[in-house]
C-alpha cells in the first residue's frame, strides 16, 4: 500500500472482518491470552479446545483467536468471550474441559458460566 | 444477570493501558487486527503531514522519557540522532529484559509486535535512519516468533521497504538475538553484541547520538518507549502529556509480583501511589502477612520501605530515595524477608553477569559479596557494614557502565531502610526475620508440642527425638536448618525458629 487511502480501506475491511462473516452474520470473537505466561499455564489446549468444539458445533459466527497476555497471571489460561451487543465476558483457570461447558452454554445457549468468570475469583 | 467485567475487577479499575492497549485484545499474528485498531495510522500520518522536526516536536511536547529505566527525554534523544549528519543512522529498540521478575516487554513484543515495527519506522523518518535492528533476547522465542511474522507482514504491504507511503522514506528492520548476557541490555554493549563482537560496553562519551552501532549515529529505546510512540504521534502530545505528573508523563507498566494477592502486568499512571498499587489493584499482602518494601528496578534498583507507602510513583520521586522505576520490575516482600539476605541475592546475580571489562565493578562487586556472605554466615563487624558502604559508593562512581553503577544500588538502599537488620546481624548474630540459616535454630516449644511425630518423620536428618504423645526435642548437633519440621507442624505450629 502506498496511500493513507489505502491504509483506511484496509483498516475498514479489517474491522468488518472482525465484526461480520462473509454471510453478513454478527461474529462473536472468542479471545485466548496466549503469551508465554499463558501457554506455560496450558491455555494452548484451551485454544485447541474452543477451536474444535467451535467447529463441532458448526458455529460459523464464532471466530476463536489467540492474543498476548491478558494481564493477571495468577489467573491464566484466560478467555475472553465478546457477542455482538453485550459486554466482553472474561472465562479465568480455564481447562479443555471447561471450554466444552463455555461452549455449550455460553456460545451455543447465550447464557454466561458465571462462575468460570473473573468476578467470581477476585474480590 | 450482571456479569462483572475484567476492567471492573480492583485489579484493572485503576489500571490505564496505552502501551498495552493492543496486548490482550488483538491477534499479535495478524497485521489486519493491527490495521483495525489504527494501525501504522501514526507512521501514515507521520510520512505523509509531518516534516522529521515536526514529529520530534511532538514527541519533546508529550514529556514520554525513557522506559527502559534511564528516564530520558525520548524527543531529545532523537534530536540528538536527527542533528548529526552521516551516510548512515540506526534505530535500536531494546528488547534484551533482563532484571529478575521483569516481563513488560515480553508481553508488548507478544501482545502488539506491529506497535513496536511501526514506532522504529516513525524514528527512522524523524532522526534520518534508514535501518533497524531489534535486539531481543533468544529466550523470548514466541516475542521473536511474532516479530518475525510481523516484520514479513508490514513488508510484504510496503510499510517496511523502498518508498513507504510514496514518501520516499526507505527503512528496513532486522532482528538480533541476545545471547543472554545481562550486561548486553546496556546500550552500548547491546550495539556492540549487534556488530558481532563480545558484549561489553564501551565508554561515554561519544554518545550512541553521535556514534553509535556500527560507528554511525544511532537511537536506541526500550521496547515500552516505542510502543507509546504511535498513539503520540497519531493523538497528538497533550493526551498524553495531560496524564502524569510534571516531570514524568503517561503512563508506566509493571511487573508486580513476589508476595503479593494479584499478581501480573499492571499499567498505571505516573504519580499513583504505591499504596494504591499494593493495597488496591495488587490486593494487599496475602497470609497474613504485613508489607515490608517493594523491591523496584531489579538489581540496579532499590526498594521502597513501607514508610513511603504514599509516594507518587514517578521517576523523580524515586530517585529522590535512592531507588528508581528501572524498567518495571516491581517485587512485594513481606514480614518473613531479610533484606541483608536479598541485597545477597541481587548482588549475587551482578556478580555473575559482570562482563569484566572494568575492575570496579569486576573485583568490587566481587568483594561485596565477600562481605554480604561473612555477614550473613554470622561472622560480619560493624567495620564490615562500612567497609560495605564504601565500597559500594566507589563501584558507583568508578565504574565504566550502568550495569556496575547500579550494581550498589541494592546493597544501598537496604543499609539506607534497613540498616538496624545489619546492625542485628553484626552485633547480636541475629537475623531479625529468621532467614538467614547461620543465625537460627529451630526449636520445639514443648507447651504447644502435642507429639504427634509429624516433625520427626519428615527430618531428613533424624534429628528429632520424642516418643508419640510426647513434646519433642530438636537435636541442633544434627539438625541442618531446612525448615521441614516447620513446615510440617502447621497445625499447632510448635516448632519455632530462635
Amino acid at each position: 500500500m502506498t496511500t493513507l487511502a489505502e491504509l483506511n480501506a484496509a483498516k475498514d475491511a479489517a474491522l468488518a472482518k472482525m465484526t461480520k462473516t462473509g454471510g453478513g452474520q454478527e461474529i462473536t470473537r472468542v479471545v485466548v491470552g496466549l503469551a508465554t505466561c499463558g501457554i506455560a499455564a496450558g491455555a494452548t489446549p484451551v485454544l485447541k479446545a474452543f477451536e474444535e468444539a467451535a467447529q463441532a458445533a458448526e458455529l460459523s459466527n464464532v471466530r476463536v483467536l489467540q492474543t498476548g497476555c491478558i494481564g493477571m497471571c495468577q489467573f491464566e489460561p484466560i478467555a475472553e468471550i465478546t457477542a455482538p451487543g453485550q459486554p466482553k465476558v472474561t472465562y479465568v483457570n480455564m481447562t479443555a474441559e471447561k471450554v466444552k461447558e463455555v461452549v455449550e452454554k455460553h456460545l451455543k445457549g447465550g447464557s454466561v458460566i458465571e462462575e468460570y468468570t473473573v468476578g467470581a475469583v477476585t474480590d | 444477570m450482571a456479569v462483572k467485567p475484567l476492567t471492573d475487577t480492583e485489579f484493572y479499575k485503576k489500571q490505564t493501558r496505552l502501551a498495552l492497549r493492543n496486548c490482550g485484545v488483538i491477534d499479535p499474528e495478524s497485521i489486519e487486527e493491527y490495521f483495525a485498531v489504527d494501525g501504522y495510522q501514526a507512521l501514515a500520518k507521520a510520512l505523509t503531514q509531518l516534516t522529521p522536526e515536526q514529529v520530534i516536536q511532538i514527541m519533546k511536547d508529550s514529556g514520554l522519557r525513557g522506559r527502559g529505566g534511564g528516564g530520558f527525554p525520548t524527543g531529545l534523544k532523537w534530536s540528538f540522532t536527527a542533528a548529526n549528519t552521516a551516510d548512515q543512522k540506526y534505530v535500536v529498540c531494546n528488547a534484551d529484559e533482563g532484571d529478575p521478575g521483569a516481563f513488560m516487554d515480553r508481553s508488548v513484543l507478544e501482545g502488539d509486535p506491529h506497535a513496536i515495527v511501526e514506532a522504529m519506522a516513525i524514528c527512522g523518518y524523524a532522526t534520518g535512519a534508514a535501518v533497524g535492528y531489534i535486539y531481543v533476547r533468544a529466550e523470548y522465542p514466541i516475542a521473536v516468533k511474532r516479530l518475525e511474522i510481523a516484520i514479513a507482514a508490514a513488508k510484504a504491504r510496503g510499510l517496511l521497504g523502498k518508498n513507504i507511503f510514496g514518501s520516499g522514506f526507505d527503512f528496513e528492520l532486522h532482528i538480533r538475538l541476545g545471547a543472554g548476557a545481562f550486561v548486553c541490555g546496556e546500550e552500548t554493549a547491546l550495539m556492540t553484541s549487534i556488530e558481532g563482537n563480545r558484549g561489553e560496553p564501551r565508554p561515554r562519551p561519544p554518545y550512541p547520538a553521535v556514534k553509535g552501532l556500527f560507528g554511525k549515529p544511532t537511537t536506541e529505546n526500550n521496547v515500552e518507549t516505542f510502543a507509546n510512540v504511535p498513539q503520540i504521534i497519531l493523538r497528538g502530545a497533550e493526551p498524553f502529556a495531560a496524564m502524569g505528573t510534571e516531570k514524568s508523563k503517561g503512563s508506566k507498566v509493571f511487573a508486580l509480583g513476589g508476595n503479593i494477592k494479584n499478581t501480573g502486568l499492571v499499567e498505571i499512571p505516573m504519580g499513583t501511589k504505591l499504596r494504591e498499587v499494593i493495597e488496591e489493584i495488587g490486593g494487599g499482602i496475602p497470609n497474613g502477612h504485613t508489607f515490608k518494601a517493594v523491591q523496584t528496578g531489579g538489581p540496579s534498583g532499590g526498594c521502597i520501605p513501607a514508610a513511603y507507602m504514599d509516594i507518587e510513583i514517578d521517576y523523580d520521586n524515586l530517585s529522590a530515595i535512592g531507588c528508581m522505576i528501572g524498567s518495571g520490575g516491581m517485587i512485594v516482600m513481606d514480614d518473613s524477608k531479610c533484606m541483608v539476605d536479598i541485597a545477597r541475592f541481587f548482588l549475587d546475580f551482578t556478580v555473575d553477569e559482570s562482563c569484566g571489562k572494568c575492575s570496579p565493578c569486576r573485583i568490587g562487586t566481587k568483594r561485596m559479596l565477600e562481605i554480604l556472605d561473612k555477614i550473613i554466615a554470622g561472622n560480619g563487624t560493624l567495620e564490615d557494614v562500612d567497609k560495605l558502604e564504601e565500597l559500594a559508593y566507589h563501584i558507583k562512581e568508578n565504574s565504566l557502565c550502568g550495569l556496575g553503577q547500579t550494581a550498589p544500588n541494592p546493597v544501598l538502599a537496604t543499609l539506607r531502610f534497613f540498616r538496624d537488620e545489619y546492625i542485628a546481624h553484626v552485633t547480636e548474630h541475629r537475623c531479625p526475620a529468621g532467614v538467614c540459616k547461620a543465625m537460627l535454630t529451630y526449636k520445639i516449644d514443648p507447651e504447644k508440642c502435642i507429639g504427634c511425630t509429624l516433625c520427626a518423620r519428615v527430618c531428613p536428618t533424624g534429628a528429632i527425638n520424642g516418643t508419640v504423645k510426647q513434646p519433642h526435642v530438636i537435636d541442633p548437633e544434627k539438625c541442618i536448618k531446612c525448615g521441614a519440621c516447620e513446615t510440617a507442624c502447621k497445625k499447632v505450629h510448635a516448632v519455632y525458629r530462635a
